[in-house]
């Protein structure tokens, strides 16, 4: 049982719910408290046989279709035509965009430079792309020696590539993807469900990404450098096991 | 109608915002109800509910909209069929395990079986039912969690921690009934 004290903070650092500062500090915390050591393992053992237990229930086709029938017969009329302003609603829109532009610039270079800002959207849009179907890997394998030789030849540099299969983040394959005018590496993994896109290229005091965590729209992004590289982790995945996931790419 | 259909114009057909989370309704409708055909007939009423009540969908997240219709609409059919079900008091011995006893634990729960598992979690009461069906098999966030739930976003943390907790007693208890049984034949 965790120690009275952090029952809860064991709950919100295990579902990836703590703020980065009390995240780090409940990781220090961990590291001399067997109780709440040995209860993360015992929650962490319950997420896995969950997952594995494949619980989830899907709506038969038969409820699709039946809702799809009842729908228009007991609540949809035809939709009324209403006046419409093209012009008048593309101005509007328009507008919307005009200062959603505005105060993101405003905004932004507060939570980190802004170029460092403007890659980390990169790499978040290149991670959604490259879950879509298709898109994930131009070379599939789960061996580094596979992976790592692929790159030869397609970047300037050559990235280190591990497979963490025995931690729980078996390495799925290699692509060569763009970020930030360069091409860089990005090796895949793989968490249960959830894919890991880790961007890799050679340190550029110009861009480099601040080390550490960060959150947009939902994926979360752990930076760090390491061996004159800097690396960029994408997921879904929560940050504390993104961040331990990190901190064994770097041992 | 007709206001109804336009605010349903402004974030999206209800074709496009809500019939694609209908697994995630029947997913929470089946697990809350714990059987097909009641969850059926559930989620068809959330989606009629749901499309009434497009009108007022001010766009955002719209699979918690939509499963915070389809929970509202299981609790007004236990109201009305199992009120049983909502008054249920449940005694809460939290699991004391000692630190040596916590990775023979662990082990003993990751090898519980999906029909253990589908058991133990049917045998949640209801409040926390819904939290690990949410949390873990919907992957929601405590933000969205809350959304769906009503209830603020501490509360869904503890309501969390109670539930695992009482999961996982459940589980040992399957285990150890059945390694007794085991023992016996």
């Amino acid at each position: 049982m965790a120690c009275e004290n952090n029952q809860l903070l064991l709950e919100g650092y295990f579902d990836g719910e703590l703020d980065l500062v009390r995240s780090v500090e409940f990781e220090e915390h961990l590291k001399t408290c067997p109780d709440c050591a040995g209860e993360l393992r015992g929650k962490n053992a319950l997420r896995d046989s969950l997952r594995a237990a494949n619980l989830y229930e899907r709506a038969p086709e038969s409820l699709r279709s039946r809702i799809r029938a009842a729908l228009p017969a007991e609540a949809r009329p035809q939709p009324i035509p209403m006046p419409r302003r093209p012009v008048l609603e593309w101005l509007a829109v328009a507008a919307a965009i005009l200062i959603a532009v505005f105060l993101g610039a405003r905004v932004l270079p507060n939570i980190g430079g802004q170029t460092e800002n403007l890659v980390a959207e990169e790499i978040v849009a290149s991670h959604i792309r490259s879950l879509q179907p298709g898109h994930l890997y131009d070379v599939e394998s789960t061996d580094r020696h596979t992976v790592k030789p692929w790159f030869d030849g397609k970047l300037d540099f050559a990235p280190p590539v591990v497979d963490l299969k025995d931690q729980g983040f078996p390495l799925v394959g290699g692509r060569l993807d763009y970020v930030d005018h360069r091409n860089v590496a990005a090796l895949v993994y793989q968490r249960q469900k959830h894919f890991i896109n880790v961007f890799v290229w050679p340190q550029d005091p110009k861009t480099s990404m601040r080390p550490g965590v960060q959150s947009i729209q939902g994926y979360n992004l752990v930076s760090w450098s390491h061996d004159g590289m800097d690396f960029c982790a994408a997921s879904d995945l929560n940050v504390a096991e993104l961040r331990q996931f990190s901190q064994m790419l770097q041992q | 109608m007709g206001e109804q259909q336009r605010g349903a114009g402004s974030a999206g057909s209800f074709e496009q915002v809500v019939l694609p989370h209908l697994d995630a309704a029947y997913n929470l409708a089946r697990w809350l109800v714990r059987n097909p055909h009641d969850a059926e007939d559930i989620v068809q009423e959330a989606y009629l509910r749901a499309f009434k009540f497009f009108g007022s969908y001010q766009g955002g997240d719209a699979r918690a909209w939509v499963l915070k219709i389809v929970r509202n609409t299981c609790y007004s059919f236990f109201e009305k069929n199992r009120p049983a079900e909502l008054a249920e008091e449940f005694d809460e011995k939290i699991h004391t395990a000692d630190t040596e006893n916590a990775d023979a634990e662990a082990a003993l729960l990751k090898s519980a079986d999906s029909r253990m598992l589908g058991e133990a979690l049917d045998k949640l009461p209801v409040n926390f039912r819904e939290v690990i069906v949410l949390r873990e098999l919907e992957g929601m966030s405590y933000k969205e969690i809350a959304e769906v739930t009503g209830v603020p976003m501490g509360t869904v943390m503890s309501g969390l921690a109670r539930a695992r907790a009482q999961l996982r007693e459940r589980l040992l208890l399957a285990r150890a009934k059945e390694e007794q049984r085991g023992l016996r034949k």
